[in-house]
């Protein structure tokens, strides 16, 4: 067959648009704070819009959270911690998990078409991913409540208390389950900070916990953004942090958190190498590399990012991976059939921007498919970056766009020493069709998660998170329950 | 023949496998409780911590890849020594003042906990690590895995028990150590160095300075090639300026118990690495 006798070549693959409905949903106007299971108004008074960055629209504005939103918050979650929640057994704390699980399940459709006004991504992948993942989320640690005894042999574990959250905007929802669900299995009572660009879908979470009657102050949401963060980070009465996000601001968290001496766990940026060798199997490795950076338009820490392809292949294997990008379709993310969709805002935008400006200006070569943007909105098509040297700003830093750089190895010994050479740490990919190799290279990749044959696979009984400067702690399972506890006793180690 | 006088020790640091002298040239004296002088110790600058994490980063890969059997087995050989030099241990520990009942007790003490840790090296992963039911057609496996350099501030108190509690959980996964200690307990550290340089531990794995741990540890703190600070043994004086520079390359800051042991400890200085493999045929 020569390359013109492809069908691909020739087939109409435009397809008809399939859009979600939004009549699932009830935007307000506006939106306070949920502080002690009702909605409050800000101290401040003051608000900020959320937009659908599709189509640059205004949603709804948000309240603003202040210092004294945040106390009222935390002292909210320090009265339902020494009461109702504190007493509860882990079984009673159980249910409520099990129910929110079962709402998250039955108002799926619902969140799913929030998630993606306000976010941007593609509705396949908030009802295919998203919601379903943040369900599983609930309902693994549900099961936890009255099982801590059996997780950490020999260890008396008891909640720390009152936990500050702060979570991303790439997977609004998600984020916030990844964390609510272990904190309060744990027992422990949480003051949640959603992103300031997609609060909607934390706020409509706020209408489940009412619904399945979880204790006022059991779970605070303000909203705001990073003064709000700072305001959780700095609050004397949080006993735990957790968040989510880039490492700069990672880094930031840690210093004060460090100076409270108060335990932490941080899930920051990511640099990931995604390896493919001669005796991959081809096409599915094309598959995986493609959907490993233009997934939720690369707005993903854990982002192939870094494509280290055998020098053998390099050349077909890079043609092959521009021809699928070229019929990647971009558009209205609330189309079925969108595999891009949105820049989640016009700051990400232009980081973007300006991040693939430097690379063309230090000498990548830069690839886009022709690609049509929408005239509203925030977007960015899929771009390849060839001729690509480990210096380059664009193989260093994180993205957080639908941008691939390419880099080749000879040998196996070579892709890890590149795989490596990042402050990063988060994840890893290997193409290979030979098991040893899997597993020899599995051990020298210092990364959190590494996927072999596979990529971006998540599951609330795999443990997530990083090495190095992508951050510490575990998200999912046993070890993502482990930060939300503390020792009650010490010298556990018996006859030593 | 004139009695025999005695050949004093000189105290040294222990860097990659020999005991060189602080390059900055400086000491400090220990005095035992009789006020008699023991050592004039090396006092540890900047330069030789930084020497000294050079020395761990590359005794680490090779470390950290023998096998689980081999690092325990190291760990044991270590014990066989330290029994051996078991007089050395009770001299250091009475020239400081101990009770001899207290002496023998902490050697004791040590030796056993040192054996205790020795045996967690092919242990610790099946209880720290998980075979993961994910939903879908996937093996999914989490393991431990070493986190690298790790930078020691040992408690003063208990001198002996205090430093093997905190050096053993932290090699025996296949960390790299870079131990600071201060004042008399210094004399137990460097008495420990020589055991270890005697026993089978590969140069660079446990690496001693001696001198003032509220100097040396703002720049293991602010070095950007320490994975972990363990203050457990933290000093006085040691302010959280310094601590907070330790976000810089988001190291692991661990503060634990002075004489616990448990599994969770070596858990402090591991990374959970988790590892994705589809079924199929």
């Amino acid at each position: 067959m020569t390359p013109t006798d492809n069908p691909l070549e020739s087939f109409d693959i435009d397809y008809a648009p399939a859009l979600e409905s939004t009549a699932v949903i009830d935007i307000a106007d506006s939106y306070g704070h949920f502080i002690n299971g009702v909605f409050v108004e800000p101290s401040s008074g003051v608000t900020f819009p959320t937009v659908n960055p599709a189509t640059e629209t205004h949603l709804a504005d948000i309240a603003d959270g202040s210092p004294e939103d945040v106390d009222r918050a935390v002292t909210a979650a320090r009265t339902a911690f020494e009461g109702p929640w504190g007493q509860m057994t882990g079984s009673e704390r159980g249910r409520y998990l099990f129910r929110i699980a079962r709402q998250l399940q039955e108002r799926s459709r619902e969140f799913a078409v929030l998630e993606t006004m306000d976010g941007g991504k593609p509705i396949k992948e908030s009802r295919d991913l998203d919601l379903p993942l943040s369900a599983a989320w609930f309902f693994y640690y549900a099961g936890w409540t009255d099982k801590l005894e059996y997780a950490f042999p020999n260890r008396t574990v008891a909640p720390h208390g009152v936990v500050g959250q702060i979570v991303p905007w790439n997977f609004p929802l998600m984020m916030a389950a990844w964390k609510l669900a272990p904190a309060l299995a744990a027992g422990n009572t949480v003051v949640l900070k959603p992103a300031e660009t997609t609060p909607l879908t934390a706020l409509l979470l706020a209408d489940v916990l009412c619904d399945v009657d979880l204790p006022p102050g059991v779970v605070n949401i303000v909203t705001g953004a990073g003064g709000t963060g700072a305001a959780i980070v700095d609050h004397p009465g949080i006993d735990k942090l957790a968040f989510t996000g880039s490492t700069e601001v990672g880094k930031t968290i840690q210093r004060v958190a460090s100076t409270r001496r108060i335990p932490l766990t941080l899930e920051l940026g990511g640099k990931a190498a995604h390896i493919v060798f001669e005796d991959s199997a081809f096409d599915q490795a094309v598959e995986g590399v493609v959907t490993g950076i233009y997934s939720n338009q690369g707005h993903v820490c854990c982002a192939g990012s870094r494509l280290l392809v055998e020098e053998s292949i390099a050349e077909h294997f890079v043609e092959r991976v521009r021809r699928r990008i070229s019929t990647l379709r971009l558009g209205n993310p609330l189309d079925k059939n969108t595999d891009v969709g949105a820049i989640n805002s016009a700051d990400q935008l232009q980081r973007i921007t300006d991040m693939v400006a430097t690379g063309v200006a230090e000498g990548a070569d830069l690839y886009q498919p022709e690609c049509e943007l929408p005239d509203k909105g925030f977007w960015f098509p899929p771009t390849v970056f060839t001729g690509v040297q480990q210096s380059h700003t664009v193989a260093r830093e994180e993205i957080f766009g639908p941008v691939l750089t390419v880099q080749t190895f000879r040998t196996a010994e070579e892709a890890v020493e590149k795989a490596n050479n990042t402050p990063y740490g988060l994840s890893a990919g290997i193409w290979t069709e030979k098991g040893s190799k899997i597993l020899w290279m599995a051990e020298k990749l210092r990364a959190g998660v590494v996927w072999a044959n596979t990529y971006n696979r998540f599951d609330p009984a795999s443990p997530f998170g990083g090495y190095k400067e992508s951050g510490f702690g575990r998200e999912g399972g046993l070890h993502g329950l482990a930060p939300y506890l503390r020792e009650q006793t010490s010298d556990a180690g018996g006859s030593a | 023949m004139a009695e025999h006088i005695p050949v004093d020790k000189t105290f040294k640091l222990f860097i990659g496998g020999t005991f060189p002298r602080s390059e900055s040239g400086r000491t400090f004296q220990i005095h035992s409780a009789d006020g008699d002088l023991l050592a004039n110790a090396a006092k540890a600058s900047r330069k030789d911590l930084r020497e000294a994490v050079k020395a761990a980063r590359g005794a680490q890969a090779d470390w950290a890849g023998r096998t689980a059997y081999n690092r325990g087995q190291v760990l044991y050989r270590v014990a066989e020594v330290m029994e051996s030099r078991r007089a050395e241990f009770i001299s250091v520990l009475t020239d400081m003042g101990q009770t001899a009942h207290s002496v023998r007790a902490e050697v004791d003490r040590s030796i056993d906990r040192w054996v205790w840790y020795a045996g967690w090296a092919d242990k610790l992963h099946h209880v720290l690590g998980t075979v993961n039911p994910v939903a879908g057609p996937y093996f999914n496996f989490t393991f431990p895995e070493p986190t690298g350099v790790v930078v020691v501030a040992a408690p003063d108190d208990p001198p002996l028990l205090g430093l093997l509690s905190r050096i053993a959980p932290v090699i025996i996964s296949g960390n790299t150590a870079v131990v600071t200690t201060g004042g008399p307990s210094a004399l137990a550290a460097v008495t420990l160095a020589e055991v270890l340089a005697t026993s089978d531990v590969p140069g660079g794995v446990v690496n001693v300075l001696t001198g003032d741990k509220a100097e040396l540890l703002p720049w293991a703190l602010g070095h950007m090639d320490v994975n972990s600070v363990d203050l457990t043994g933290e000093p006085n004086g040691l302010d959280d300026e310094a601590v907070a520079t330790a976000a810089d390359n988001v190291k692991r800051i661990v503060r634990s118990d002075p004489v616990g042991a448990s599994p969770y400890m070596i858990g402090d200085f591991l990374e959970m690495k988790t590892v994705w493999h589809p079924i199929g045929r």
